[in-house]
């Protein structure tokens, strides 16, 4: 079944609240998917102290924190030459370190088998096996501030309940993607897009619509095309909800199975799969409230 | 007039007291506040009464409804007034998937839109839509009356039976074994009654009416490209 739950917020004053609103949305969602849970969100990009360039930060994840963790910062300085800012979350760790350090930190982070769940300027993706609830507490998501971002409810149906089978998939810098539904050819995109550099890691069919998206935008399309694309190349039933570094998208496969409904106001737009997830939003009794119509494309971006 | 707050009441113990009250056939009044999209709101009413649910609901509200009148002023999720037998139901704003499936009598009004599959395997209800209807609406439907003031989706009437279908503005396309038909006098006689009962601002010369060209009843070979 699985739950989603998208908000992209116009007004900043706002962004503070993110992470509590978006939480609130994600266990409403918990009878649509309690084996697992996960939220990607987009927040203030790390400064760099000597440039002005923005630092990228790398979210990882390890099933043994409390070792793999444990002086992270000083062995990733040692390995990159560069300054890192390691911030531990459970059992995710967000790396900040400049952009031009990323391939020496990727190497030793793949030598120590720490699993890097997504990368980019602003992006932070933290996903566990567990209730919603208590994947939120234990990433303390209701505390976290940021523009937009994403989250997913799992009740697995085509790869096992593995963090890594949690959505939302990150395949890109910034780019991440949630998935209401089950694709039946992704195996031929999976091998279409080994062939183009964009192999999905896991078995799981929602990684291949990501890395979709991914191959779509590193090839000039906008989020928009991009998303129009998956009418035409995936099979399947679908509703995702997409999120980019300034965007926000939503797309439902032209059957539309899958239940979506989104909500408009002057200070965000929402997206969830029932309208539970709304209740408790600022001014949602006057927004404006529809269901996205099959195969058509919407799309957000500031 | 009883008021129940389901920030305080069980959505069980709220479908309880209207089941008891249906049954009661005292056409009581309720007025239901704070619905936020709950499943399966004042379902299986068995006797007259008046509900009022103030806001939106989720899944299977009001279904199996008989006799009883309800009304929703929000929108409605999938499934509203699934297999309806007979009283009304009313949404003010929109209606998710699969309005008014099965439903074997009375009327369902949705002032707003409704999305795909409204009135599948409808079997006898009517449904009035004052705003637009999505794909496959009426997909073997078999009895009954779907009004639709805007327009109609994709396949509309896909492999229906006898139900009849009425569509003001634009049909994106007729789905199989459906097409459209004479409107004759009896047929706008019925179509002002429900227009009339559903409060619909609209002649019923203005609509279109489609039904079911009736060769996918029995397989027939020279057919085969139909099916």
């Amino acid at each position: 079944m699985c739950g989603i739950v998208g908000l992209f917020l116009k007004n900043e004053s706002l962004n503070p609240r993110l992470g509590a609103m978006l939480t609130d949305m994600l266990i409403t969602m918990t009878d649509r998917g309690p084996d697992s849970a996960g939220i990607a969100i987009y927040g203030t990009p790390g400064a760099d102290a000597t440039t002005t360039a923005a630092r990228l930060k790398l979210t990882v994840q390890s099933d043994t924190p409390d070792t793999a963790f444990a002086g992270l910062a000083g062995k990733l300085a040692e390995a990159t030459g560069a300054p890192v800012d390691v911030r531990i979350l459970d059992t995710h760790a967000v790396i900040e370190l400049p952009a031009g350090a990323r391939a020496a930190a990727e190497a030793f982070l793949d030598r120590h088998g720490l699993r890097i769940m997504g990368a980019g300027e602003r992006m932070e993706i933290f996903k566990e096996v567990g209730l919603p609830r208590d994947v939120a507490r234990r990433f303390g998501l209701r505390g976290m501030s940021g523009s937009h971002g994403i989250g997913h409810t799992r009740m697995a149906t085509e790869s096992a309940v593995t963090t890594l089978g949690a959505h939302p998939f990150s395949t890109g810098e910034d780019q991440c993607l949630v998935h209401n539904g089950s694709l039946s050819n992704h195996n031929q995109v999976r091998r279409r897009l080994a062939q183009k550099g964009f192999a999905p890691k896991t078995q799981n069919d929602t990684e291949v619509a990501a890395c979709y998206i991914s191959s779509r935008l590193a090839e000039g399309a906008n989020l928009g095309e991009a998303l129009e694309g998956t009418l035409s190349d995936l099979d399947g039933f679908f509703t995702f909800v997409v999120g980019t570094r300034n965007g926000f998208g939503v797309v439902r496969d032209p059957i539309a199975c899958k239940p979506a409904v989104m909500a408009e106001t002057d200070d965000y737009v929402a997206f969830a799969s029932e309208y539970r997830a709304f209740a408790d939003l600022p001014g949602i009794d006057a927004a404006r409230v529809w269901e996205p119509e099959p195969a058509t494309v919407y799309f957000w971006e500031r | 007039m009883e008021v129940i707050d389901l920030a305080t009441t069980g959505l069980r113990d709220l479908n309880a007291t209207l089941q008891a009250a249906a049954r009661e056939r005292g056409n009581a009044a309720y007025t239901i506040e704070n619905p936020r999209g709950a499943h399966a709101l004042a379902v299986g009413l068995d006797g007259p009464l008046d509900v009022t649910v103030k806001g939106s609901t989720g899944y299977y509200c009001a279904g199996m409804n008989k006799a009883a009148s309800i009304r929703v002023t929000g929108s409605a999720g999938p499934g509203v007034a699934e297999n309806m037998m007979s009283g009304t139901v009313t949404i003010e704003g929109d209606a998710s998937q699969y309005a008014g499936a099965t439903g074997r009598g009375g009327l369902l009004v949705i002032k707003g839109n409704a999305s795909s599959r409204c009135g599948i395997s409808m079997k006898g209800i009517d449904i009035v839509v004052h705003g637009s209807i999505g794909h496959m609406a009426a997909f073997m439907a078999q009895r009954g009356n779907l009004v639709v003031l805007g327009d109609a989706g994709d396949a509309l009437g896909d492999s229906i039976y006898e139900a009849q279908l009425f569509v003001r503005g634009r049909v994106a396309s007729l789905g199989a074994d459906c097409e459209e038909k004479e409107m004759r006098p009896e047929h706008l006689d019925l179509l002002r009654d429900l227009l009339a009962r559903a409060g619909a601002d609209a002649r019923p010369e203005e609509f279109r009416r489609y039904g079911s060209a009736r060769r996918l009843y029995n397989f027939h070979i020279d057919h085969a490209d139909a099916y």
